[in-house]
């Protein structure tokens, strides 16, 4: 079905954003931008120590202060029968145990684990009088022994966080055939082996984390008004920690939210506090992070130690992959913290190659930092790091043309049932590889390298062929993998009798722009025009359940979009077949308009019209009205995939790196917009080249302490430190869903940090260097280089 | 940020006896450094007296050869100076690139040349091209200015002394100078900068960013006066004992750092 009006505004077309009108001019309405008659404010006295045993508390002297109303501490938790924040995902050993999850209180009971937990909460009249109040709080600590690393968690003398898990161990999990895997090992002609860091990211949305917590003793009904990329799941997930006998008395709102990359799908203390307070100050309590306080507690990304190894026979062929991962999760773990170094990290570890045997065991640490929980890509950026980083490291290990290795080994017949279980619906990636090939024009690179060696700077080339699961569910899969609910997307379409559409969505955006796309699919599917189309979302309250934005969903919602559409259509064309005086069955849909074998036509508002009017149709036949509600459960992961290039050139004096070129073909299947897709490249890009070279989350070994908690210390990429991307598509539909598409939201962050440091190390010559690969560590890496050489 | 007064000075004279008035209070000048402190209550003050808009603080002008540029000149205003680009090229790329368009639009040189950052450009400025600092009380050399004696004592980094201003800053006149900085990729500031300047009987090559205090390389002066040319400094190493070491980059990476920029400096200079 494509819609005539529709067509210049439709699926497909880089229609511009409507939302950026409003963000452009200041107009968005943010959480921290809403004021409540009878506001207060909350800030948070947070843990100095990385890890101390709390003697004592004094609050009194806060309490006294002016303007200060409230002083909240564990205790206050306790009495409300709060319970701890739990873990969202069923992780299990390799023993069948359950991961062994330490309690998070909303507030610090007798520990502190990490630099800036939240010990108390005051709130106050204004938000000056909270923050001043805060240096009343009397704390004693009795600090104790700090552990900040994936290798001091697991050493004999490591001091134990939880005392559910005295071995600092919170899952030892494992995927794939160990037994099949020895046997490849045993008859590799090569082996090639690997040791791999993927650095810890600290996400840093531009807008950082607030809410405006509310409750009404009228109804007992909470409200929580919250920048979040998961309405309904933080529904479920608060009920479930204060304990409300139905979920339906929270109800999330969520206006825009200025980015989120993952640290604002979870659940936080701070959250909790404030509903808590809400009920028993009576008033709305708002908190908004600084910026330090995002730093030290947002959840950070990443974070693995890697030890891989690959099997190939004589021909270079891939025989067989065996990975032993340590994930740093962090003091706690975090929502999502034990399923993304798992199912979200493991189960795509191949890549793009065909490997007939793998196996994977992750073990997960607890150590003295912030949670470690979903950042951009969550898992797959680890996955394909790994592999991507080990495939160029066998090429120049065993002598071979890195394009030539990835092509003798990619999978290249589709449906593709992997090692692990995984069914790889639709690809072309031997395509992505020769178009990249083409267009950085590979044939000439010794030319080039040789060009910068005359003006005395080494220059390198590196790929990558990221693949990554998204759009998730499908909720049974995922079930079977330890989801504890459904993992799908809903939408709800109203057709009014005035031939508007709102378009009411389960999934929120935080800066995908679903009110222009999601409008788009429905100017296709209706044929009404795109100003006629209203997207609503953010609101437990009013829209449909949803499963959260991350992992490149907003296409499964879109889907849903479009199914509820289908609904529309068919509903209106019982209506349209009475107003033709047709068969429904002949009345067909096309350019917004039904047209009957009589020739007669009827236009798709007029049939809105005639819904609402109920007078030319038996309505003991037809109900009345024009509304549907789709649920769309995905049948399949999505298969995004993409072939990355970059040529770096060094400056052996100091160390600089240099992005000459950077070339992206991705495959997302269709495009619902163009534009809006080549901007989450970009961005995805941008954030991996900020892992790559500029991104440092650095705490002190020693006392536990954040030193990268500023922007003066943590870099993160400015448009002068990028070059122009040349971003191109090749398009497979994804089988799996009626738009035909992949996902685009983690792509960037995926494929881009494997090429940046395949080239670096190919500039120089070395097997690895730990990102981000800033001057220094080039400049350490040459001279290493030049002793041993 | 803690409660403070803030005085809107009418002249010099004025801003000193508001300073003295009342302990704890401080001259504000761009408040590009001061005012971060403060808001992370990082630094605490009783009275601010603000000086940035004095008329007796302003302007740039050219006396008995040497360049003369009033405290109250902010970054912008001396890199888009034409006195400044034609006397001193050097200086004039050198307060361009100092932090954000932001800092370089509020930000003076009196109150960066009084703050004395570790890593800020200006001290680099003041050692290399042979400046004095004239305050209300006395003219200052650049060399006694900075004090290498106090390297532990962030607070104590020059020799101004309670209710003393400075008024302006001298710059003689080079036979050529260039300033080269690698920056801190996060802050923008110097990891190291250095300035190497030639006059008519000396060279001076001097260094910001590397130890908590800018410092001069004498030995890298005595090669430069006898061949400058950056093959001269060939043999040279720096010492990297006393340069600071810390996320942003190890002593050796500095002392490094030194060389390579001293040598690009003076590749500069002889274009």
């Amino acid at each position: 079905v494509s819609g005539g009006e529709g067509a210049r505004t439709g699926f497909g077309v880089s229609q511009p954003r409507r939302e950026d009108r409003r963000f452009i001019t200041g107009r968005g309405r943010f959480t921290d931008d809403l004021l409540l008659p009878g506001q207060t404010w909350a800030a948070f006295v947070r843990s100095p120590h990385a890890h101390a045993r709390i003697q004592s508390i004094d609050i009194e002297a806060a309490r006294a202060a002016l303007g200060v109303i409230g002083v909240l501490t564990a205790a206050d938790i306790e009495a409300a029968g709060l319970r701890p924040l739990p873990n969202g995902w069923d992780t299990r050993s390799i023993d069948g145990t359950p991961a062994r999850i330490g309690v998070r209180s909303a507030l610090a009971t007798d520990t502190v684990r990490y630099v800036g937990e939240a010990v108390v909460a005051v709130i106050a009249e204004t938000r000056a009088a909270a923050r001043d109040a805060l240096a009343l709080v009397r704390v004693n600590y009795e600090p104790l022994p700090v552990v900040t690393t994936t290798a001091q968690a697991q050493t004999a003398d490591a001091p134990a966080l939880h005392p559910e898990a005295p071995d600092n161990v919170v899952f030892d999990w494992a995927t794939g055939d160990r037994a099949a895997t020895d046997a490849a090992f045993a008859r590799a002609v090569h082996r090639v082996t690997l040791e791999l860091d993927n650095s810890r990211l600290i996400p840093n949305a531009l807008e950082p984390r607030a809410v405006n917590a509310v409750y009404d003793a009228g109804t007992r009904e909470f409200t929580l008004h919250i920048t979040t990329q998961n309405p309904h799941g933080k529904r479920g997930l608060i009920s479930g920690v204060i304990g409300l006998a139905a979920d339906t008395e929270l109800r999330v709102l969520s206006g825009d939210v200025g980015g989120g990359f993952g640290s604002k799908a979870m659940l936080y203390p701070e959250e909790i506090v404030c509903l808590l307070a809400a009920r028993q100050l009576g008033r709305p309590v708002k908190w908004t992070a600084e910026r330090t306080e995002s730093f030290h507690t947002d959840a950070h990304g990443r974070d693995h130690r890697t030890h891989v190894e690959l099997a190939l026979d004589a021909d270079h062929r891939f025989l067989g992959l065996s990975i032993e991962t340590t994930a740093n999760l962090g003091a706690y773990a975090s929502t999502f913290g034990t399923l993304v170094p798992t199912v979200m990290y493991a189960l795509i570890t191949p890549g793009q190659y065909d490997i007939p045997a793998a196996h994977a065991r992750v073990t997960g640490v607890y150590t003295n930092t912030a949670p470690v929980d979903a950042y951009r890509g969550a898992g797959r950026p680890e996955a394909c790091y790994l592999i991507e980083r080990l495939v160029e490291h066998a090429a120049r290990t065993l002598a071979v043309d890195p394009a030539v290795l990835r092509q003798r080994n990619f999978v290249r017949s589709f449906p593709h049932r992997s090692a692990f279980g995984l069914i790889y619906d639709t690809g072309d990636f031997p395509g992505l590889l020769d178009r990249a090939l083409d267009r950085i024009d590979y044939a000439n690179f010794p030319a080039r390298r040789a060009e910068s060696e005359r003006r005395g700077r080494l220059r390198g080339i590196g790929f990558s062929c990221y693949i990554e699961i998204a759009g998730f569910g499908p909720s049974r899969l995922l079930g079977q993998l330890g989801a504890p609910s459904g993992v799908w997307e809903s939408a709800e379409i109203r057709v009014n009798a005035s031939g508007t559409v709102e378009v009411i969505t389960g999934c929120h955006a935080h800066g995908q722009g679903h009110e222009t796309t999601y409008a788009q699919v429905v100017c296709d599917r209706l044929g009404v025009p795109f100003e006629q189309v209203r997207v609503l979302h953010g609101d437990t309250g009013r829209g449909p359940a949803g499963s959260g934005t991350s992992g490149s969903r907003s296409s499964v919602g879109m889907s849903a979009v479009s199914l509820a559409c289908d609904r529309i259509v068919e509903k209106a064309r019982a209506i349209a077949a009475n107003l033709l005086n047709e068969a429904p069955d002949l009345v067909a849909f096309a350019n917004g308009r039904f047209s009957g074998v009589s020739g007669l036509t009827v236009e798709f508002g007029e049939v809105a019209a005639a819904a609402y009017a109920a007078q030319r149709f038996p309505t003991d036949m037809i109900e009345p009205g024009l509304h549907a509600v789709s649920f769309f459960d995905p049948q399949n992961f999505t298969y995004p995939a993409g072939c990355y290039v970059c040529e770096v050139e060094i400056d052996p004096d100091t160390g600089v790196s240099r992005i000459i070129d950077f070339v992206a073909v991705d495959d997302f299947g269709r495009l619902a917009n163009p534009m809006i897709v080549h901007g989450q490249v970009q961005g995805g890009i941008t954030q991996g080249i900020g892992q790559a070279l500029l991104e440092g989350c650095v705490y002190a070994e020693d006392s536990g302490a954040l030193l990268s908690a500023s922007f003066q210390d943590y870099c993160l990429p400015r448009a002068d430190d990028l070059p122009r991307y040349r971003i191109e598509f090749l398009q497979t539909p994804c089988p799996g869903n009626p738009l035909g598409m992949k996902g685009c939201g983690e792509a960037g962050a995926i494929g881009a940090p494997p090429a940046v440091i395949n080239a670096i190390t190919d500039a120089l010559g070395v097997a690895d260097i730990a990102m981000p690969a800033t001057p220094e560590r080039v400049w350490r890496a040459l001279n290493t280089r030049q002793r041993t050489h | 940020m803690d409660n403070f007064d803030y005085h809107l000075a009418t002249s010099v004279a004025d801003a000193i006896s508001l300073l003295q008035e009342v302990p704890e209070s401080r001259l504000l000048a761009g408040g590009q450094s001061l005012l971060p402190l403060l808001r992370h209550n990082r630094a605490r003050c009783t009275r601010l007296v603000d000086i940035a808009q004095l008329a007796e603080l302003a302007g740039i002008q050219e006396r008995a050869n040497e360049l003369v540029v009033g405290a109250g000149v902010t970054h912008a205003g001396l890199a888009a100076s034409t006195l400044v680009r034609a006397a001193s090229p050097a200086l004039a790329a050198l307060a361009g690139a100092v932090g954000d368009p932001h800092v370089r639009h509020l930000g003076t040189i009196g109150g960066a040349v009084a703050w004395n950052g570790a890593g800020a450009d200006y001290p680099a400025a003041l050692l290399g091209l042979a400046t004095t600092v004239t305050t209300t009380l006395r003219v200052i050399p650049a060399d006694v200015f900075i004090r290498a004696d106090s390297m532990d004592d962030a607070a104590v980094n020059t020799v101004l002394e309670r209710g003393e201003v400075i008024t302006s800053i001298e710059f003689p006149p080079t036979l050529a100078a260039a300033y080269e900085k690698f920056p801190i990729p996060a802050s923008r500031s110097a990891l190291v900068g250095v300035l190497v300047a030639r006059f008519s009987d000396h060279v001076r090559v001097s260094v910001t960013g590397a130890a908590a205090r800018a410092f001069r390389l004498p030995d890298f002066e005595a090669a430069l006066l006898r061949r400058f040319d950056a093959s001269a400094l060939g043999g040279l190493e720096v010492d990297s004992s006393g340069l600071l070491n810390d996320l942003h980059g190890g002593a050796d990476y500095r002392a490094h750092l030194i060389g390579v920029l001293a040598r690009r400096a003076v590749a500069r200079c002889s274009l």
